[in-house]
């Protein structure tokens, strides 16, 4: 039992970044029908977000400390950042701390810039061609952003610190009433799992309880009609593509402290994305995040060392098995509307 | 000739001409000067130029042909390279059965996931054969070890049993060969400051290739390639006229893992090591672009592109800030160094980035690929000069 129940946690993180990735991927889908390869890198720039936000932060200049000494008997030189300049040095240090989380507040307009940028630069001129084109000019662009980044970055990962406040792990079993130390979870992960699902509750209810959101839905179904009841729907549908981008910044700038950003951690995602979002059916929203979940709570089910010795090697390929069943014995997916991408 | 119609011929007369003089094409800079560095006249590049040519011809016959995208063709070239370095573990170093067999057990591993992934269409085909591939790909690094050798990949070692070759002399490594001919033999020929190079190993696989290509044409012009062609223009209307199409594109899926198998087999021939990474999906997406950039559903197109690639990845990774000084050392200094500056990010480790940049700007500008552009340079000259009543009288249209 509570072996399951650890697992379940584990599945719980990576589940919330497939289904906030593939709930942006489905999205995109939905409204403007492309299909944007794009998309991992949006997430790999959302973390380097994360990285770039905590740097400024932390940008220092040299002054000489003359109540110190080093070892040669000189006053030592400290780098001190300027942030301590501006508000002190105990709330300084705990801004930079707290560089993470506060890098959401940089992310979203940044991320937001981003989509706009490509959806009027990019993709706007490839509405009209076959999904095959679409497919390889966004992988085209999704290669470039990731070499940009590599350039300005460096190829190695760089480790981005969650706040000290949740750097340990809390003992859930406890909690429960099992034995103590046989449910550790890291705090981060759980603070994770509940902003993805806060992001996923605000995306829901943006489209269900706003005007814009009615009108957004309503363009999904039948973008004609309501292109001529005089709606400039183009418009909504753009800034849809900006809220999309910003949800997949927001899920990398939050997921640098589970693991260090490096330059192809989108094209690793990217993959599993797309299995997610054809097994939960091409353009369902709450198919995709269902699909997100379920698949990354399966992963972590699969590489139980029980299951692992039964069957060797599954928690490699689980994912992509599941993705050929649904495929083959439901292929809309598991929560696909009829006559979408099926031409 | 051949059973080719007149143009058909003379295309495979050019690319034979071509494969039989790229040594010197490739060579065209004199040792030792400043542009040596853009010579790609060695045996190992020459080698992947024509293997990879291979490779994308068999993967124009599906995604050219029928418009079925697969993002999985690397597992077919992978599962080639392992059926070839275990022909030259147990068998013999001999070449021919190790290319034999690559192609058969690619073939056999493209039925049986083509088969599966042919139910679907449009994105989730793609889907489908990528998650094969990653499957195929996982399963080489983690539990199929003992088959694959995992993370070191496999070698032809001294103590294999190698049953049909004699026992090797103590400290000779095993070679591949063609009957005693080795791969790696190699000889120059010095003009001059020229020096060119004739490898063994680059003209075996320049002849495959060459047969390869001839029978891509014939499949082109064929009743298959023809039924194939109208699975991409409107596969309905087929199924409509009570034609099922799936044995069609399932024998184009076939032929195209096929050809991938070739190449993964000559792959091993030509330097006998295999790896996994051969298998990853950024392997599979590389022989997309260099259909598409050359021209996807054209003869002649995935031969230009899988070169233009191969050659640009060679010689562009080569080129270092020095050589960038070098070049624009006429210019005054402060000129100088922005050049550099602003040319850096594109060559050396950035040649992805080029070849992104690149990939972009054909998608958007050439979806016919290099083809098509030269087609619209060959027709801006022909319409200055013909009578404008005739408008393409003479020029090749693409197969598409």
């Amino acid at each position: 039992m509570d072996a399951i129940l650890l697992q379940i946690l584990n599945g719980l993180d990576k589940g919330s970044a497939y289904a906030l990735i593939a709930l942006g991927l489905t999205l995109i889908f939905g409204t403007l029908g492309v299909v944007n390869f794009a998309h991992g890198a949006l997430f790999m720039i959302g973390a380097f977000c994360a990285v770039t936000f905590s740097k400024l932060l932390t940008l220092s200049h040299t002054i000489i400390d003359d109540t110190r000494k080093d070892f040669l008997g000189n006053p030592m030189k400290v780098d001190v950042p300027y942030i301590h300049e501006f508000v002190g040095q105990t709330t300084g240090d705990a801004i930079i701390d707290w560089a993470v989380p506060l890098s959401i507040l940089f992310a979203v307009p940044v991320m937001i810039a981003i989509g706009f940028i490509m959806e009027r630069g990019l993709i706007k001129h490839f509405y009209k061609r076959p999904h095959a084109d679409q497919i390889l000019v966004t992988f085209g662009l999704a290669i470039v952003l990731q070499e940009v980044i590599k350039f300005f970055y460096g190829a190695n990962p760089i480790p981005t610190p969650a706040p000290a406040v949740f750097a340990g792990s809390f003992d859930f079993g406890a909690m429960l009433g099992f034995d103590p130390n046989t449910i550790i979870y890291p705090y981060w992960r759980l603070v994770y799992f509940g902003f993805a699902a806060v992001i996923i509750g605000a995306v829901f209810a943006f489209l269900q309880f706003t005007t814009f959101g009615m009108v957004v839905r309503a363009g999904m179904a039948d973008r004609e009609t309501v292109g001529l009841l005089g709606i400039n729907i183009d418009k909504r549908f753009t800034i849809m593509f900006g809220i999309a981008a910003a949800v997949a910044g927001l899920a990398g700038v939050m997921y640098a402290p589970i693991n260090s950003p490096n330059y192809h951690m989108g094209m690793d995602f990217l993959v599993l994305s797309f299995v997610v979002v054809v097994v939960g059916g091409m353009g369902s929203l709450p198919g995709a995040v269902l699909a997100g979940f379920l698949l990354g709570i399966l992963e972590s089910f699969a590489s139980m060392s029980a299951i692992l010795e039964l069957i060797p090697g599954i928690n490699q390929i689980i994912i992509y098995l599941v993705a050929i069943i649904i495929l083959l014995t439901r292929p809309r997916g598991l929560m696909g509307r009829k006559g979408v991408m099926e031409e | 000739m051949f059973g080719l119609s007149k143009r058909d011929a003379g295309l495979l007369f050019v690319v034979a001409l071509l494969c039989l003089f790229a040594p010197f094409i490739l060579n065209p800079f004199p040792e030792g000067s400043a542009m040596a560095q853009f010579n790609g006249g060695y045996p190992d590049l020459m080698q992947r130029l024509v293997i990879f040519g291979i490779f994308a011809i068999g993967f124009n016959i599906l995604f050219g042909l029928t418009g079925y995208l697969s993002f999985g063709h690397a597992a077919f070239l992978g599962v080639g390279s392992y059926a070839a370095i275990w022909m030259m573990k147990l068998l013999t170093m001999n070449v021919i059965p190790a290319i034999m067999v690559s192609v058969l057990v690619a073939g056999l591993f493209s039925l049986l996931v083509g088969w599966i992934s042919l139910r679907r269409s449009g994105i989730y085909f793609s889907i489908l054969t990528l998650a094969f591939a990653q499957m195929s790909y996982a399963l080489a690094y983690s539990v199929l070890t003992p088959i694959t050798g995992g993370e070191t990949g496999l070698q032809p070692k001294h103590t294999d049993p190698r049953i049909l070759d004699g026992a090797l002399p103590a400290g000779q490594s095993p070679r591949a060969n063609l009957f005693g001919l080795d791969m790696k033999a190699s000889t120059q020929l010095q003009l001059g400051d020229w020096v060119f190079t004739f490898n063994a190993g680059y003209y075996i696989a320049a002849a495959i290739m060459l047969v390869a290509f001839y029978l891509s044409i014939r499949i082109f012009r064929s009743p298959l390639g023809m039924m194939l062609r109208a699975v991409k223009s409107n596969q309905q209307r087929m199924n409509y006229t009570g034609l099922n199409s799936k044995p069609y594109t399932l024998a184009a899926f076939v032929i195209s893992g096929m050809y991938a198998g070739l190449a993964g087999g000559l792959l091993v021939a030509m330097d006998t090591q295999v790896g996994a990474e051969r298998m990853f999906w950024t392997a599979s997406g590389e022989v997309v672009l260099m259909t598409i950039l050359g021209g996807a559903g054209t003869l002649i197109g995935p031969i230009l592109g899988a070169g233009f690639i191969k050659y640009m990845e060679n010689i562009v990774s080569k080129i270092n800030d020095n050589v960038l000084h070098g070049w624009f050392s006429f210019m005054p200094d402060g000129i100088e160094n922005f050049m550099v500056t602003i040319i850096h990010p594109f060559v050396g480790k950035g040649w992805h980035l080029t070849l992104g940049l690149l990939f972009m700007l054909v998608v958007i500008f050439l979806p016919g690929g290099l083809v098509e552009g030269g087609q619209r340079i060959g027709n801006l000259f022909k319409r200055k000069k013909a009578d404008p009543k005739s408008p393409d009288g003479t020029t090749t249209t693409p197969a598409e």
